[in-house]
This record gives C-alpha cells, sequence and structure tokens, in this order.
C-alpha cells in the first residue's frame, strides 16, 4: 500500500513533505527543465525583497568538506518584477508556492507581505528573519526574540488570514527555542530552521578569505546534525507547531531523520547544486523508506523519535487526533 | 527570464577513453543525451568524488568534441587544480561519471560566410573545435591564434593548424610561436586576414583585452567565460558578473544560463568581481524603489 505522504502547513494541504530550501530553486524554471515542479510538496522563492537587488560581488561560493559556503547576497528582481513575472509562471503551472521575504526594516517586511496578500498563487509565506536589521546596527532579526516576533506579528496581521506565514530561524542564536516560542507567539502559523549559520574559510594560496564578503552562510550535510539538534529542540518545546526542517538534506534517509525530530515539511537546499533531480528522488527514498519501516502515513512518523525509550512506534492509534 | 534553447539532461554516463594532451586532461565519456543536443559553446556540469562523495559543487567544462560512437560521446579538457579535478584525473575506462549538460547559452553563428578569428588561451580553445567545425560547415573562414603561458600549456595547436586556414601561436615564455599573448599579435591576424568576427574563450584577463582589439577595429566579438560555478544549471546564483543589457542596464548575470557565452563589449570586463555602483539594485543606487 502507498504512503499517505500528505502533510500540512497550518491548515494548508501539501501533497507531499518535500519542498525547495529558500534561495536554492532561482526562479523554479530553472528545475523545471529537469522535473515537473508540481511533484514536490511546494517550491519556496528565493527571498523577495522590495527593490532589486545586485546581491555580494564575487567570489561567493567555496566547497567546504561535506557543504559549501555562499555569500550570496539575497540577489533578486524586486518584488514588483516579482509579481509580474516569477509568480504568475509559477501560479500557471499551479505550482504550490511558499514566498520567502527579506528586509531591512519592519516596515519593509510588512510592505512586502502587504503587496503578496492579493497576489494569486502564494501558498505561504516564509520570513527571513536572517536580514541585517537596519534600525539595530545590521544586527540580523533572528539573534533576538523581540525583533523576530515584532516582524512576524506586523506581517500576520497584514497578510491574508488563510495564507500561513512562516518564521525562519537562525542556529545562531544562544537559544533557538526561546526565539521559536516568541515567533509563534507573534503569530507565526509554523516555524522553519535552519538557516545557514555563518562560516568562513581562508585560501591558503592567496592567504585572503576565500569570500568577497569574507563570511558566509555554511550549508551541506556538515550542517544537518545542527539541523537536527534545533528541531528536536524546537518541537520538544512547541509540539504543535509544523517545523520545516532543512539543513543538508540529501537522501531520504535524511529527511527521514529531521521528520523523527519533529519537521511536518523537509526543504531541499544545497542537494539541488550537486543533483537537479534532489528533490524527487529524496521523496521517492523517503516513501521507499516509511513503507519499508511499515508507517502507513508519514504524519505518523513526525516526531517519533521524541517518545520514551522503549514505548511503541505506533503510539498515535487511529483514534487519536494527530498533532498535525 | 530567457528560456535556454535546449532542455539539459542527467547521464551517468562510462568513461570511454582518458588521455594527457600536454599539461591537460581529456575525458571521453558516453552521453547520447548531452552529444545529440550540443552546439558550440555548451558546457557539461560534473560530479566529483563518487557516489558518497563530500563535494557537492559540480565542475564545469566546456564541451571540445562530440562523436556519434556508442550512440553519442562527449570529450571534455581540464587542468588539476583541486582535489575535484584530481580526482578526475584519476578516472580510467569504463569508470562511470554523473554529467549534466548541454548547459549554457551556444556561440550564435553568422549568417554568411563570414572570416572569423578564434582566440583561445590556455585550454579555453578546447571550446572553439567544434565552433570551427560549424563556421567552417557554413562557408566561414577560420583562423585560430592561440595562446598560454608556455609551450605545455598551448591547446589544440596541432588541430587547430588542421582547421585553419592560419594559426599564430603565443608563449608567454617563448617556447612556441611568438612570445607575448594572444592580445599582442590578433590585431596583426585580424588585419591580415581581413577578420568579420572574433570569436574568444580563456582567462578573464585575455578575453578583456581580445575584446578590446575586436572593438577597436569595429568587429563583433563574442567571448566564451569560465567563471567558477556549483551548479551550472542556475540556481545557485555564484557565477555572475556585470553585464550591459539591451536596454542599457547593468545586470549582475549568471554565467551559466545568460552566457557563458555573451557579446564582449557588453561586459563590464573592468567591474568583474565587484558590483557596480550603477548595476540595477546595487547597494545605496541603480535600485527603482526607496524602499
Amino acid at each position: 500500500m502507498p504512503v499517505d505522504m500528505r502533510t500540512y502547513l497550518g491548515h494548508v494541504e501539501l501533497v507531499n513533505p518535500i519542498t525547495t530550501a529558500a534561495g536554492c530553486a532561482a526562479s523554479g524554471a530553472e528545475l523545471a527543465q529537469f522535473f515537473d515542479l508540481g511533484r514536490i510538496g511546494a517550491l519556496t522563492t528565493r527571498s523577495i525583497t522590495m527593490a532589486p537587488r545586485a546581491g555580494r560581488p564575487t567570489p561567493r561560493m567555496a566547497e567546504t568538506p561535506s557543504g559549501m559556503l555562499n555569500a550570496v547576497g539575497l540577489q533578486g528582481p524586486g518584488v514588483d518584477a516579482f509579481l509580474e513575472r516569477e509568480l504568475p509562471w509559477l501560479a500557471q503551472r499551479s505550482v504550490r508556492t511558499v514566498v520567502s521575504i527579506g528586509g531591512g526594516t519592519v516596515a519593509e517586511y510588512t510592505a512586502l507581505a502587504r503587496r503578496l496578500t492579493d497576489a494569486p498563487g502564494v501558498t505561504a509565506v516564509e520570513v527571513n528573519l536572517s536580514c541585517p536589521n537596519i534600525e539595530d546596527r545590521g544586527r540580523v532579526f533572528a539573534r533576538d526574540g523581540a525583533a523576530s516576533a515584532e516582524v512576524i506579528a506586523s506581517v500576520r496581521s497584514v497578510m491574508r488570514y488563510d495564507v500561513p506565514v512562516v518564521a525562519k530561524l537562525s542556529p545562531d542564536v544562544p537559544d533557538i527555542v526561546s526565539v521559536a516560542r516568541a515567533c509563534v507567539d507573534g503569530g507565526a502559523d509554523a516555524l522553519s530552521m535552519i538557516n545557514n549559520p555563518l562560516g568562513m574559510s581562508i585560501d591558503t594560496e592567496t592567504m585572503r578569505p576565500a569570500l568577497a564578503a569574507v563570511t558566509g552562510g555554511l550549508s551541506g550535510p556538515a550542517v544537518r546534525p545542527l539541523a537536527v539538534r534545533c528541531v528536536w529542540q524546537v518541537h520538544a518545546a512547541l509540539p504543535s507547531v509544523p517545523i520545516i526542517g532543512m539543513g543538508g538534506v540529501l537522501t531520504g534517509r535524511d529527511a527521514f531523520e529531521l521528520i523523527l525530530a519533529g519537521a511536518c515539511v523537509v526543504a531541499v537546499g544545497t542537494a539541488l547544486f550537486h543533483d537537479p533531480y534532489a528533490c524527487i528522488r529524496i521523496l521517492r527514498e523517503l516513501e521507499e523508506l516509511l513503507a519499508a519501516r511499515g508507517f502507513n502515513r508519514l504524519a505518523d512518523a513526525v516526531g517519533l523519535a521524541h517518545r520514551p525509550p522503549g514505548a511503541s512506534t505506533r503510539h498515535r492509534t487511529d483514534l487519536e487526533e494527530s498533532s498535525l | 527570464m530567457r528560456k535556454t534553447p535546449v532542455t539539459p539532461v542527467q547521464v551517468t554516463g562510462t568513461v570511454l577513453t582518458t588521455r594527457r594532451v600536454d599539461a591537460y586532461h581529456a575525458l571521453t565519456v558516453v552521453a547520447p543525451g548531452i552529444a545529440e543536443r550540443f552546439r558550440p559553446g555548451h558546457f557539461v556540469a560534473v560530479a566529483v568524488g563518487g557516489a558518497r562523495t563530500s563535494s557537492l559543487t559540480r565542475r564545469v567544462f566546456f564541451v571540445h568534441d562530440v562523436k556519434p560512437d556508442y550512440g553519442g560521446t562527449v570529450e571534455f579538457v581540464f587542468t588539476v587544480r583541486g582535489p575535484g579535478t584530481e580526482w578526475l584525473a584519476e578516472r580510467r575506462a569504463r569508470d562511470t561519471l554523473d554529467l549534466v549538460g548541454p548547459l549554457g547559452r551556444p556561440f550564435p553563428l553568422p549568417r554568411d560566410p563570414v572570416g572569423c578569428v578564434l582566440a583561445g588561451g590556455e585550454y579555453g580553445s578546447a571550446a572553439l573545435f567544434p565552433l570551427a567545425d560549424a563556421l567552417q560547415r557554413r562557408g566561414c573562414r577560420v583562423d585560430f591564434v592561440l595562446g598560454a603561458a608556455s609551450a605545455d600549456r598551448v591547446f589544440g595547436a596541432l588541430r587547430a593548424r588542421r582547421m585553419g586556414e592560419t594559426t599564430t601561436l603565443t608563449t608567454e615564455d617563448g617556447s612556441v610561436g611568438m612570445r607575448g599573448k594572444v592580445t599582442d599579435v590578433l590585431p596583426g591576424v585580424i588585419a591580415d586576414v581581413r577578420a568579420d568576427a572574433v570569436y574568444a574563450c580563456g582567462p578573464m584577463a585575455m578575453l578583456r583585452g581580445v575584446t578590446a582589439v575586436a572593438v577597436e577595429f569595429d568587429i563583433p566579438v563574442q567571448v566564451a567565460v569560465e567563471e567558477r560555478m556549483a551548479c551550472g544549471t542556475g540556481v545557485c546564483m555564484t557565477c555572475v558578473l556585470p553585464v550591459i543589457g539591451d536596454d542599457g542596464v547593468t545586470r549582475m548575470v549568471r554565467s551559466c544560463v545568460e552566457g557563458p557565452v555573451f557579446r564582449g563589449e557588453r561586459v563590464r570586463f573592468d567591474d568583474v568581481g565587484t558590483i557596480p555602483f550603477d548595476a540595477l539594485g546595487a547597494p545605496g543606487g541603480g535600485s527603482r524603489h526607496a524602499g
């Protein structure tokens, strides 16, 4: 019997739990050359900003063991071009689209949400909180629960009621649970984690930083244990909040690991650079893995690693309400 | 969002032959899906390190040759620069390689039989041979100018001599051909053969010089850039360079999907590695919104 792969992001049903991670699928058209985007749960866009952004100078990328550093700097067309070209292109193809937004002030996030609220084809909004806060000496919103909550509350207040608002958290904080709780209190319908932790690499030939921007976001399997830890801690503290888990997922096994930790949606990022078919391959591997473990529904596996030692793997019967 | 003219495919191909060409390595891989879609200027993105690799970024190489054997093979040329290319250099016949291609926008070809100078630096000349073939099939005259630091780094001199009406070689140490750079001899060649167009592939500094020469002669120049990439498919956004669009606006464009072939005079070579202040979306300027 095929496994029921449906999952929910807030009240929005996704046909399966695999999405692309923000900033890893460009406009969507690039990956559509390889597979039908309708086959994955959702496509997450790059972080859309008010104005077009040219991003950071090159070199923007440095390969590291089992991962890479990137400092792209949110290069993108700006919200006007996004709403004019990229979103309609996705909507025409009925691709479920999570729109990531990024801003430098609470007002900018709010203005972006206002632009998106009437746009057709927005499945959910993911708020990229790892943007420098212009009003707070350029420190990122995500490092502070109160600043994050202010952004989320403001976005939630202008966004259509039926579009879930997702807060994307950074692992570069002393206590991710407190930031997560602040975001949920601020009105976040779901959380996604982890954004890239900051890293750095030095070219020992030139004896200079490998990236033009000096530091960059570390991604790939190198950060997966960090992602599993964050998802675990947040799911333990806030078991009823849907989590989009991401961080170095290369295979169905990796996706399953994040699901066991408490994620109900799994985003694929860096793997897409290596394998343009990564999303559908991971989806297939995950489905096979769930079937092999005897699961009928994906939802039964979400957060299952939290059960007490010795407890049965079937701690949720069909009579019980799923926490999803 | 310009569409790529051909749809790339992912192929797990068998290595047919490996060979050393002076300082370079060449691998021929059975990849029918890529070979049949190939046009001159296309490149392939190769996964390195095998199935359980810890290298997640692909290495990109221009296609040097396609042949119809075994349903279609592609050959690419590379030099060992790090652990990834070192692994590639260790591949033997019958090993398999994971290739994505053909990628990028190929060289545009002239409608009429005109005279073309093909300028190659280092192993960038690899991309010029399928182009020369296509040009000659259209009745174009082809002349080569190939250069590198030393004789063993000039790629394809023999083949160029066979194909081109004339072939001029340059090396910086004078070990073969003229001592100097491609750009030192290019004006003479263009004048001698009365060239109507220039095509170039090689390091950025050379492309910049070739473009300057072509602009001086007021003839069109198409350059194929060798930017570092992580994916080759347009999703990683790391291979950008400042290019002036038809509307006069400079944008940071991806060399993998908007390139790798550009009109030389449109590339702002002096600003490669920076975000020019007047580029669309540059910090503190160039933006259309107050935010």
